[in-house]
């Protein structure tokens, strides 16, 4: 998420818990469910997608189930960010709570893939680095980007009940 | 600009004179619920990881529903560590084997207008109908909540479902989701708060409501909602709680929703949602020549007293069909004792009914009563997802239990108005 910015991994609307957390691996370790990450839609992206890249997708990313893999596959790759026009709300709680940052960006599907983005959760603004065009989106409040940068609900909570003792 | 019921509780709960939609806020948590499967056994070792106890053992609830009575090893080692958990944690609130958390929780009083509540399941908006925003969270969100009384969340629009008419005879609350799920879809909610208004709903008892909140869920919607009456106050008050300042907790005239849709209950029809979606709903007269091997009703979202009494209303004097058997699992044993007091198991068991306990049973497909590959059933369930109670080629058709009780009389698909007394 530093200035340099990560590529950009676009998908389309409605992309389903399925296909971030295919079920015929769900029983497997997290490393081999993250390799069929998104496979059915991009045969490519687990191979490929390099720690700090950002996830791009248009409307109800993370539709389906409510199972926490599909957020912890992304993580397991490295994904640090998805920016979406909208998600499906069983996936954005999880996905704050397990320490992905879901930012939701109107019009933000047209950024082309391969791009180079930023992501400013903060602030709430996506900047595509490669054209130079920006996104307003909702901007997350100091205290969730907080649990976000300690990797999720429950890190967050150990280091808060650790600084209390 | 004034807010919605929805705005109103989150604010209150986050300490604000008001929110917007799309603003995140930290909210206090009135009560937290949680049943045997997601609860303690889930939320032990996060707990433990974190070396933390329960905030407050007064504002939790939990309930033993999903795995009871114990059928194997594994079902009564769940049961125990809930009773040893809940024991060690100093939680007085513990309903053990006594019904259907969804149902549990309001029958003693535990909810009342303007409560901001988290559930450790998916049907949490249940708790709606009286006028609080309880919603669905998985195990991580409720560690969190156990831990420390608060939790996040994204204030939501507020979708509302206006119907206008009453219903007629044979017609109910679950008719009118199903209809709802066929219009709007599995997604119409959006993880928004629906909020159901008009005159059908001021019209409705309590438990109809509950139906109504319950299936937002099958809306996709964060929770359901409706503004509290003088119906909300009588049954609250009649379980031994207090219902507060219900004028409170009512929405702005002048609030701004997302869209409002508008249905018609008169002409509402009884509804059947084909197999595998609660959204494959069509009006009863829509079906051929249906027949079923299993007739269920049971379910947080269908076998209270008033969906027994519906049961009961068809079943007065008539018999199961031959080759079609009747499962009946009431919600509660509260509601297990009711009925058997004013008349309505012996109606029931008389039709040649098979009664089961009060637990989510062949709904979650954890219990007693479920299926075989190949085999039909007409369900008073909330949902028909394959392989959801039992064998994955089973078939599970959704209705409402006048529906339900019709089917197995005519050991198919069937008009349940054409066995209500001047019906036909
Ligand atoms: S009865 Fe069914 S829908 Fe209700 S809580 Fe139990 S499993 Fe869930």
């Amino acid at each position: 998420m530093g200035g340099q910015g990560g590529r950009a991994w676009v998908f389309g609307d409605d992309i389903d818990t399925d296909t971030l957390a295919p079920g015929l691996y769900l029983k497997r370790p997290i490393d081999e469910l993250a390799r069929h990450c998104l496979e059915a839609v991009d045969p490519g992206f687990a191979a490929g997608v390099q720690p700090g890249d950002v996830v791009v997708a248009g409307r109800n990313f993370g539709m389906g189930s409510s199972r926490e893999q599909a957020v912890e596959a992304l993580r397991h790759l490295g994904v640090d960010a998805v920016v979406a026009e909208s998600f499906a709300g069983i996936f954005y709680r999880n996905a704050f709570n397990l320490g992905l940052l879901a930012l939701i960006c109107p019009g933000v599907g047209r950024i082309g893939g391969g791009d180079r983005v930023a992501v400013d959760g903060e602030a709430g603004v996506v900047r595509n680095l490669s054209t130079g065009e920006t996104w307003a989106c909702e901007p997350v409040p100091a205290h969730l980007m907080d649990m976000v940068r300690d990797g999720g609900l429950v890190p967050h909570l150990e280091k808060r009940l650790a600084a209390r003792r | 600009m004034g807010m919605t019921l929805a705005e109103k509780i989150i604010a209150r709960a986050a300490g604000r004179d008001s929110v917007r939609p799309g603003e995140i806020v930290t909210c206090k948590v009135d009560l937290a619920m949680m049943h045997d499967s997601g609860g303690p056994r889930r939320v032990k070792p996060i707990l433990e990881r974190l070396g933390a106890g329960v905030w407050d053992p007064q504002k939790v609830v939990v309930v033993s529903d999903h795995f009871v009575p114990a059928v194997d090893a594994e079902s009564a080692a769940i049961l125990d560590l809930t009773r040893k958990w809940t024991a060690a944690h100093g939680i007085g609130n513990f309903y053990d084997m006594q019904g259907i958390c969804h149902v549990v929780l309001p029958e003693r009083g535990h909810l009342k207008p303007g409560m901001f509540v988290v559930g450790g399941d998916s049907h949490s908006p249940t708790g709606g109908a009286f006028g609080c925003f309880m919603f669905g969270v998985g195990a991580t969100d409720m560690a969190g909540v156990l831990v420390t009384g608060e939790t996040w969340i994204r204030v939501p629009e507020t979708i509302r479902l206006d119907w206008r008419g009453r219903l007629g005879r044979g017609v109910s609350a679950k008719d009118m989701m199903l209809a709802t799920c066929a219009r709007l879809g599995m997604d119409g909610g959006d993880y928004q708060a629906v909020q159901y208004t008009g005159e059908a709903i001021a019209t409705l008892a309590m438990s109809e409501r509950m139906t109504l909140c319950n299936m937002a869920a099958e809306l996709g919607a964060q929770t359901g909602i409706i503004a509290p009456d003088r119906v909300t106050a009588d049954f609250i008050a009649a379980a031994g709680g207090e219902a507060g300042d219900i004028d409170r907790w009512q929405g702005d005239a002048d609030a701004a929703c997302r869209s409002v849709h508008e249905f018609d209950a008169d002409t509402l029809d009884p509804q059947v949602a084909a197999p595998h979606s609660p959204a494959n709903a069509a009006p009863v007269a829509a079906y051929g020549n249906v027949a079923f091997d299993q007739a269920y009703i049971g379910a947080c979202t269908g076998a209270k007293l008033d969906d027994l009494h519906m049961a009961a209303a068809v079943l007065k004097g008539r018999q199961v069909a031959k080759g079609v058997r009747l499962l009946v699992a009431p919600a509660s044993t509260r509601i297990t004792a009711e009925a058997a007091a004013d008349g309505t198991l012996a109606t029931l068991t008389a039709a040649g009914a098979l009664m089961l306990p009060s637990g989510c049973g062949a709904c979650a497909g954890l219990g007693a009563g479920v299926l075989a590959e190949g085999e039909r059933c007409i369900s008073s369930t909330a949902r028909n997802f394959k392989g959801r109670m039992g064998a994955q080629s089973a078939e599970v058709y959704l209705a409402s239990p006048y529906t339900v009780a019709a089917a197995a009389v005519a050991g198919r698909i069937a008009d349940p108005r054409e066995f209500l007394d001047g019906g036909g």
